[in-house]
């Protein structure tokens, strides 16, 4: 399995250069160094909202409320820092990955103790949190004005050369890895969503782990509001919408499966910056960026496809929960 | 995680006592309350076209609603059927530029519903995989198809007949959409709840294996509920194309969700193998019926969104939360 698994991150990775190399034929400039960074750090976020979702589905879970716990939590500080100014960033960002977490936290004791399915709980907390956007904020935006300097400025600073924002985006990748690959935190998540019922003779508290999972969604979602809203210089209800599907498919393309037990840090960062590449290349090879949903559609269909046939119909149907829970 | 209790009971509840005691009665409760509260608060809401036109708030997303029950049931879900609603009103839009008329569009809409459908099933069945990651996939295809057709144009212009399918009226202020829905909502039930297909979707959704071993073609039925639900989002997009009459690719964003949450209030298991049309058709209600009260007291279509999603997580949580109680008593 293991070795199956990383398969599956070679062959992205040679599929991810050579779309690169594909469009550096015609345009050369696409395939510099400084130009892929840049492309990196256009979709760091994307990388680490799928790393948290990444975790949930591993756990049978899914996450479909992430981009309204971003705009949420994304309009919150960013309301924090037009009234109070003077509050160092860095208190900022935790009061993000506070209340995102908190809001996971919310998800997964559903989830946990009332044993209700993630995808009904989460399709009711996207539209809660993005109505209770509307009601902090009442509607208005927050922009580039009424945020400080060094709110907007954070992210953008460089130090060795990449943005404050791609290092975020590599701490965070290497969190997940350690996480996921050296603790016991990361072995149950793996071990609930292979094989619940064996995890909890294994003595893993299995709902307690999946609620873990939701936190750590929950604190990753809150940690890009404010990475977004101080990115586009914007906070307003409309932030991120539609962009919890991107993150679940930035995880299917990378091989993570729907089924749950399946899929690694690699493949997921993987599966983002495929997405990524695809979105960068379309303005320079002259496609119009109305074509960039359907290349995704296609990708997702694609990948799924080809994941099936890696795992030879493994896979249980995510609403179906195992057959002793 | 919780364990399973089922015990078989000495006697079975009347049918009376289990009628009165139903997630459909709970519903009905819930509309009449909602109804009453409406009424109280606003002076416009007690008006015979007032409620004609609440109505229109939930036919479209109902109609699809009737048959997603029947695919949620059997296990499958179809997060697609916005997007099908966004490539069939396009293709619609190209007919009528290619110069068809209303009974050609109608085909047109109807037969890309389908087909749309047809293909979610053709991957879920033919090729094994999973339901949700297929729709999530060609949610974006389809819409992706819509967006490169229309990119941030609109068509407009459709003929006059067109209008009546969602803009015309049977008798008084009975809407041809609402007679519709119900004429749909019978054959539904009458195929959900009386025919042997019916008895196989539910088969299907309790323990697919075991409905195979029994002679049930799993994968065929599978297929046609692909195709029934594609074909009722053409439906939709019919109604919708007619009663906005226009089409933009940003057309019925959402819906997915909303008729999801339709599904689930109205009682059927997330996890498959039961659920009742009655209840679909009243969670359908009840949803026009908050989201047309909030309206009338000038509340912001987002915050609506927040009481539709509360009275999903409440509806789904409070009868848990009730049988944990009443095992605490007995215990």
């Amino acid at each position: 399995m293991k070795s199956l698994a990383k398969h599956r991150e070679v062959w992205l990775a040679a599929a991810i250069a050579l779309l690169v190399m594909l469009v550096a034929v015609r345009f050369p400039g696409f395939a510099r160094p400084d130009n892929l960074l840049t492309v990196f750090n256009d979709y760091s976020i994307l990388v680490i909202l799928a790393l948290g979702q990444m975790a949930v589905i591993l756990t049978r879970s899914i996450d479909l409320s992430m981009a309204s716990n971003l705009a949420f939590t994304g309009m919150v500080v960013a309301m924090t820092n037009a009234a109070f100014p003077g509050l160092p960033v860095p208190l900022l960002i935790v009061q993000a990955m506070a209340i995102g977490a908190a809001l996971g936290a919310f998800n997964g004791a559903l989830v946990w103790k009332l044993a209700i399915p993630p995808i009904v709980v989460t399709l009711g907390t996207l539209t809660i949190f993005r109505g209770a956007t509307f009601v902090v904020s009442g509607g208005a935006w927050v922009n580039a004005d009424a945020m400080s300097p060094a709110f907007i400025s954070l992210q953008r600073a460089e130090v060795l050369g990449l943005p404050v924002l791609s290092w975020i985006a590599i701490i965070t990748i290497a969190a997940f890895f350690v996480l996921m690959t050296r603790t016991s935190l990361g072995r149950s998540i793996y071990a609930a969503g292979v094989n619940p019922t064996a995890s909890v003779y294994a003595g893993i508290d299995v709902g307690r782990t999946k609620f873990l999972a939701f936190c750590l969604s929950g604190m990753v979602a809150g940690l890009c509001g404010y990475l977004w809203v101080s990115r586009y210089v914007i906070a307003s209800t409309e932030v991120a919408n539609g962009y919890e599907l991107q993150i679940v498919a930035a995880c299917v393309i990378g091989g993570v499966s729907i089924a749950g037990g399946v899929g690694s840090v690699g493949g997921a960062v993987l599966g983002a910056l495929f997405l990524g590449v695809i979105g960068s290349a379309l303005p320079v090879i002259n496609v119009s960026p109305f074509w960039q949903l359907a290349i995704s559609g296609g990708a997702i269909i694609l990948a799924v496809v080809l994941n099936a046939r890696g795992e030879k119909n493994k896979g249980r149907i995510i609403l179906k929960k195992a057959a002793t829970a | 995680m919780t364990t399973i209790d089922r015990h078989i009971p000495d006697r079975l509840d009347s049918p009376l006592r289990s009628a009165l005691f139903s997630w459909e009665a709970l519903l009905v409760l819930v509309a009449v309350a909602i109804f009453i509260v409406n009424s109280l608060a606003s002076p416009y809401f007690l008006n015979a076209w007032s409620i004609s036109d609440l109505t229109f708030n939930f036919v479209e997303k109902g109609l699809i609603a009737l048959a997603m029950a029947l695919l949620i049931i059997a296990g499958e879900i179809d997060l697609s059927v916005a997007a099908i609603i966004a490539l069939a009103s396009t293709a619609m839009g190209m007919a009528m530029q290619a110069g068809l008329d209303t009974p050609g569009l109608v085909i047109v809409g109807l037969a890309v519903g389908l087909a749309c459908g047809a293909f979610n099933g053709l991957l879920v069945t033919r090729l094994g995989l999973p339901s949700i990651v297929v729709t999530i996939g060609t949610m974006s295809l389809f819409r992706g198809i819509a967006f490169i057709v229309l990119g941030d144009e609109a068509y407009r212009g459709y003929p006059q007949s067109f209008a009546y399918f969602g803009q015309g009226y049977v008798w008084w202020v009975v809407s041809f959409e609402i007679v519709l829905f119900a004429v749909m909502a019978v054959v539904f039930w009458f195929l959900l709840h009386r025919t042997v297909f019916g008895r196989t979707v539910f088969t299907i959704g309790n323990n697919p294996v075991a409905a195979a071993f029994s002679g049930i073609r799993v994968e065929r039925v599978k297929f046609i509920l692909f195709c029934l639900t594609g074909l009722m989002a053409g439906v939709a997009s019919v109604l919708l194309t007619s009663r906005l009459g226009s089409t933009r690719p940003s057309i019925a964003q959402g819906y997915e969700l909303e008729v999801i949450t339709m599904v689930v209030l109205g009682g059927v298991s997330i996890l498959g193998g039961s659920g009742s049309i009655v209840g679909v058709v009243l969670a359908a209600v009840i949803m026009g019926l908050v989201t047309f009260g909030l309206g009338l007291l000038n509340v912001p279509g987002i915050v609506m969104s927040i009481a539709i999603g509360m009275l999903l997580i409440t509806v789904i949580a409070l009868p848990i939360l009730w049988q944990r109680l009443k095992k605490a008593r007995t215990v």
